[in-house]
């Protein structure tokens, strides 16, 4: 425990005085405390597989977007993949997934060109609601009304990325179509065998 | 009896025979070529490939499916160097090359091995030629 000497006056005090910093405590606690744990485990950075690089075109396998192809952008420092569609092609926005719900096809449009550096997972984060007070929050007339208005920010932005990787897309005979079309099994596949 | 006096004709199955060439279906071979060297019995045989790769060994006929290529020369018995140099005088490999047998299995193969976006490109090109099919088989019905 640090201390602080202090000088302290009158001629039979001794000159100093030796006081600590924190003072103890005048009582001692009846019951005991329990002593939190320390966590000695840190999580580690998500390993991704080889095959999911940058500009490889995914099938999605759960969602909204299952069976949908589509081009990886990057992977978020959250341990999700940013992917789309492109918008233009087959609907699939910029968007987060889960690398577990996607399968890695071999086919790969270069990106390069195209610049994601704004990309974060900050980006992607919902914007906070305002609580209504009373019986309007309680029914949500309104809010149910109101259709979702997509903001500015966002479609600019789709349409910047969607233009730099079209051009990419473009040469390549048939990519934009297979981009356009979807995944599904057929009779006698067996997706344990196939390659992507 | 010469051939010009009868009209009776053998059979045109595939005999179990010495230098009969068959395809292994199953095991370790699967796949490769051998010819038959001698019969054991009316299910076993001994088979020898030289070339393909196959080690002279007794060889169950349930595992291989006889191929209509025959090594007309084998003598029965006949050793490994014999065996490979009679296979390659009748040109085995290159008559097996050029069967539709053999490029029916090569091409199932490559279909196999083939990734999702060529998958994609092959369903385009069938695609096509059903189009170009059914439109010149429209154009034959209307001027029959």
């Amino acid at each position: 425990m640090s201390a602080i000497t202090k000088e302290i006056g009158g001629a039979n005090n001794g000159g100093k005085r030796v006081i600590p910093t924190n003072k103890a405590s005048k009582w001692y606690p009846a019951e005991d405390i329990p002593a939190l744990k320390k966590a000695r485990k840190t999580p580690r950075p998500t390993v991704l597989r080889a095959s999911l690089q940058p500009g490889s075109v995914l099938i999605i396998l759960a969602g909204r977007f299952r069976g949908k192809r589509v081009v990886l952008l990057k992977a978020l420092e959250d341990g999700t993949l940013l992917i789309t569609g492109p918008f233009k092609v087959n609907g699939v926005p910029l968007r987060r997934v889960n690398p577990a719900y996607v399968i890695a096809t071999s086919t790969v449009v270069p990106v390069d060109s195209v610049d994601v550096s704004k990309f974060t997972s900050a980006y992607f984060a919902q914007e906070k609601k305002s609580k209504k007070e009373g019986e309007a929050e309680f029914f949500g007339d309104e809010e149910k009304k109101q259709k979702k208005v997509i903001s500015e920010v966002r479609v600019t932005d789709q349409k910047t990325i969607d233009t730099a990787l079209l051009a990419e897309i473009k040469k390549v005979p048939a990519l934009k179509s297979y981009l356009g079309s979807s995944f599904s099994l057929k009779k006698g596949d067996k997706p344990h065998l196939m390659k992507f | 009896m010469s051939e010009e006096v009868t009209t009776v004709k053998g059979s045109a199955w595939r005999l179990v025979e010495v230098g009969r060439v068959i395809l292994i279906n199953k095991g370790d071979y699967a796949g490769k070529l051998a010819a038959i060297v001698e019969i054991i019995d009316h299910k076993r045989v001994l088979i020898d490939g030289p070339i393909s790769g196959v080690p002279r060994q007794a060889f169950p006929l349930a595992r291989a499916t006889l191929t209509p290529i025959v090594i007309s020369k084998l003598t029965r018995g006949a050793r490994s160097g014999t065996t490979a140099k009679k296979w390659t005088e009748a040109g085995v490999d290159e008559k097996w090359a050029k069967s539709a047998w053999a490029q029916k299995i090569k091409n199932r193969e490559i279909r196999w091995g083939l990734t999702d976006f060529e998958r994609f490109q092959v369903l385009i090109l069938k695609k096509q030629r059903r189009y170009a099919v059914k439109k010149a088989l429209a154009k034959a019905k209307k001027s029959a």
